[in-house]
C-alpha cells in the first residue's frame, strides 16, 4: 500500500496540468486564504468590539452554538438556495467560500474576544489613567495583550478551513478534495490516501508558519516566552502558567 | 490645590460613594485619604484625573474646574498610580515608563531618557529597562508604576493603594523611598489607603472618611491622634494613640548620660555595674550582665535586646530605646552609628508630662 501511495505521489505527471496535485494544491492555498481572510476580517474587529465594550457577548456564544450546524449540510443547502441566484462559476464558488467563513469565524471571534476580555483589568485601568483615549487602549493595550489568544484562534480556524476545504469538491470545485472524491469514486486507494497526506501536510506547514509569525507579532512579555519571577528562570517554551507561584520563591 | 466643592457621588442604584465632601488638598504636600471599605475614599481619587464622574459638586485644580477640561489631556498631565501597578504586559520595563512622554507627543529619544532618568530616581537599575513586568518582583513592579506616573513630570501624583498588595518589608522601603523622593519633588500628592499607620506615616494632612462617603475629619496626623474629632475617629486611630503620637512630637532635649564601655576581649572591672554596654570600634554591640561573665568578654555574653535610637529619633523611638534595653538606659547613636550616651525613660516621661515636646 504504502509504494503505491509513494508512487502516486512522486510520479511527475500527477503533479502537472490543470488536473495536477500543483494546481490543485495552489487552489486549495487560495480558497483557503480567502475563506481566513473575509473571516477575520469579519470576526476580529466583532470579537474586539465586543471585548472592549463587554456589549454583545451574546454574539459571541450565538456563533459558537452555530458551530454545531454541520459544514457539508451548510454547503449543500446553501449551492441549492443560493446558488441558481448568481451567474456563472461564482454560483459554486460563493456558497463554499460562505460555508467555509462560517466555519472560520467562532474560533477567530472566540479567540479575539477571550483575548481582550483576558486584558489585566489594572493594565486597562491604568492606561485610560495614564490619558490614553478609549481608540489607544483599544489599539495600544488591549490588541496586543490579546494577541497570544487571538493568534491561536487564527490557527485553528486555518487547520479547520484546510481540512474542510475539500468538501468545496463536492460542487465542482477544484482543490485538493478532488483527489479524495475521485479516488473514492474510482477506488483508487492511492489517490485517496495521497490526497489526505497532502490536505495533513498542508494543514502541518501552515500551522508552522503561523507559529513562526506568531514568535515576531506577539510581544515577548505576554507568549510566555520570557518568563522570570523572583529570581527563577523557567525554561525557554515551556509554559508554565502565569508565574506559576508553587515554583517561585520570595525574594 | 485641589478642591473638592460639596462632590457627591450616587450610582443609578441608589449606592452614595461619596456625599456632601468638601476637601482642600494643599499644593507640594502628601494629603492621605484614609477609612474602611466603602468610604468612598477611591472613588473621591478618580473623581479627580475624571476616571469617574461626580453627581453633584464641583473639582477644581487651582481653581480650573476639571470637567471643563478634556479627560484624556487632563490625565495625561496628573501622574496615576495603582494598587497592582497595572503595568503593560507586552511592552518592556523601559516602554512602560515612557507611556505618558509618547502620548504627549515627545520623539523617541526623549520619552525613553526621561524613562531612564525616571528609572533611575525610584531606584530601579538600569538593566531592568529591558526586562518585561511578569519578570519583576512586586516591589519592583511598584516601583515602575511610580515612575511611569511621574515620567512626564507631572505636578499632582494619585496614589491608589499603592503599596498595599506587596509585602510587609517591601512595603517599608516604598514608603521612605517615597517621602525621599517627595522630599526633593514637593508634588501635590492624593495617597488613598486603609491602613491608618500608612497615613499618619505618609501624610501631610491626613483626611479620615466614614463608611457612606462622609468626611469625619481632616487633620494634621499629630492633630488627629490628639484630638479625634469623634468616637468613630478615635476607634479607627486604633490603639496605642499615645505611643504613637511619639512619633509626630519634637524630641525635647534629654540629658545625655556617659555609660562605662567595655569591648571584646576585656575583663569587666571588679566594681563593674551590674549591665555594661559592650562597643566595638565605636559602635554599640549590646549589653553583657558582668555578673555571668567568665574572664573576657565575648560575643555569646550579649544581650541584643536593646533597641538604638538615633540623635534625630523621635520620642517614640528613644522611649523604645530606654524600655528595650535590659539596663534600662537606651543607647544613642549619632549618624555614623557611632555611641554617644545613653538616656532614662523616667527623664523622657517627666519632659514629656511636663509639656517641654
Amino acid at each position: 500500500m504504502i509504494p503505491t501511495i509513494w508512487t502516486w505521489l512522486t510520479s511527475a505527471q500527477n503533479w502537472v496540468g490543470s488536473f495536477g496535485i500543483g494546481n490543485r494544491l495552489a487552489q486549495h492555498v487560495g480558497y483557503s486564504l480567502l475563506v481566513v481572510a473575509i473571516a477575520a476580517v469579519i470576526a476580529i474587529p466583532l470579537g474586539l468590539w465586543v471585548g472592549h465594550t463587554g456589549r454583545g457577548r451574546w454574539v459571541v456564544s450565538a456563533t459558537n452554538a452555530a458551530r454545531a450546524v454541520p459544514t457539508l449540510g451548510l454547503l449543500f443547502a446553501l449551492a441549492l438556495w443560493v446558488g441558481p441566484h448568481i451567474p456563472g462559476r461564482a454560483a459554486f464558488v460563493v456558497p463554499s467560500v460562505i460555508a467555509l467563513v462560517l466555519l472560520a469565524i467562532p474560533p477567530i471571534l472566540a479567540g479575539t474576544y477571550a483575548g481582550v476580555e483576558a486584558v489585566d483589568p489594572a493594565a486597562r485601568d491604568a492606561a485610560k489613567g495614564l490619558g490614553m483615549t478609549p481608540r489607544q487602549v483599544l489599539a495600544r493595550v488591549e490588541l496586543p495583550c490579546a494577541l497570544p489568544l487571538l493568534w491561536s484562534g487564527l490557527r485553528s480556524a486555518v487547520l479547520q478551513v484546510i481540512a474542510t476545504a475539500t468538501i468545496a469538491a463536492y460542487i465542482g470545485l477544484g482543490g485538493l478534495g478532488r483527489f479524495l472524491i475521485d479516488g473514492l469514486a474510482q477506488a483508487d486507494y492511492a489517490q485517496t490516501a495521497g490526497g489526505a497526506i497532502l490536505v495533513c501536510l498542508l494543514a502541518l506547514v501552515a500551522d508552522g508558519v503561523l507559529a513562526l509569525v506568531q514568535r515576531v507579532v506577539v510581544s515577548p512579555g505576554v507568549s510566555g516566552r520570557r518568563r522570570r519571577r523572583r529570581g527563577i528562570i523557567l525554561a525557554p517554551g515551556k509554559d508554565m502558567g502565569h508565574g506559576n507561584v508553587a515554583h517561585t520563591t520570595r525574594a | 490645590m485641589i478642591r473638592f466643592d460639596d462632590v457627591t457621588k450616587e450610582y443609578p442604584g441608589g449606592t452614595v460613594a461619596v456625599n456632601g465632601l468638601s476637601l482642600t488638598i494643599p499644593t507640594g504636600q502628601i494629603t492621605a485619604l484614609v477609612g474602611p471599605s466603602g468610604c468612598g475614599k477611591t472613588t473621591s481619587l478618580r473623581m479627580i484625573n475624571r476616571m469617574i464622574e461626580p453627581t453633584r459638586g464641583l473639582i477644581s485644580i487651582d481653581g480650573k474646574g476639571v470637567a471643563d477640561l478634556d479627560a484624556a489631556t487632563l490625565r495625561r498631565g496628573i501622574g496615576y498610580v495603582i494598587q497592582h501597578a497595572g503595568l503593560f504586559p507586552h511592552r518592556t520595563v523601559l516602554d512602560n515608563v515612557a507611556t505618558v512622554p509618547r502620548l504627549l507627543g515627545w520623539d523617541r529619544a526623549k520619552s525613553r531618557a526621561a524613562a531612564q532618568d525616571w528609572m533611575e530616581r525610584v531606584g530601579l537599575s538600569a538593566d531592568l529597562a529591558d526586562r518585561y513586568p511578569s519578570q519583576l518582583s512586586g516591589g519592583q513592579q511598584q516601583r515602575v508604576g511610580v515612575a511611569r506616573a511621574l515620567a512626564a513630570d507631572p505636578p499632582i501624583l494619585l496614589m491608589d493603594e499603592p503599596f498595599s498588595a506587596v509585602d510587609p518589608v517591601v512595603r517599608q522601603q516604598l514608603q521612605s523611598e517615597l517621602l525621599r523622593l517627595q522630599a526633593e519633588l514637593h508634588k501635590t500628592i492624593v495617597f488613598v489607603t486603609h491602613d491608618i499607620d500608612e497615613a499618619l506615616l505618609l501624610g501631610n494632612q491626613v483626611a479620615v472618611l466614614r463608611v457612606g462617603g462622609i468626611l469625619a475629619q481632616v487633620a494634621r496626623p499629630a492633630d488627629l491622634l490628639a484630638a479625634p474629632a469623634d468616637d468613630f475617629v478615635a476607634d479607627f486611630l486604633g490603639h496605642d494613640r499615645g505611643i504613637r503620637a511619639l512619633s509626630f512630637v519634637g524630641m525635647p532635649r534629654l540629658p545625655l548620660h556617659p555609660e562605662l564601655t567595655l569591648a571584646l576581649g576585656e575583663v569587666p572591672p571588679a566594681d563593674a555595674p551590674d549591665w555594661m554596654l559592650v562597643v566595638e570600634g565605636g559602635h554599640p554591640l549590646g549589653w553583657v550582665r558582668t555578673a555571668g561573665v567568665q574572664g573576657a568578654v565575648d560575643t555569646s555574653d550579649l544581650n541584643r535586646s536593646g533597641t538604638v535610637a538615633s540623635l534625630t529619633a523621635s520620642p517614640r523611638e528613644v522611649l523604645d530605646a530606654a524600655l528595650s534595653s535590659p539596663a534600662r538606659r537606651g543607647v544613642l547613636v549619632d549618624d555614623a552609628g557611632e555611641f554617644v550616651g545613653t538616656v532614662r525613660a523616667s527623664e523622657l516621661a517627666t519632659l514629656l508630662e511636663a509639656g517641654q515636646a
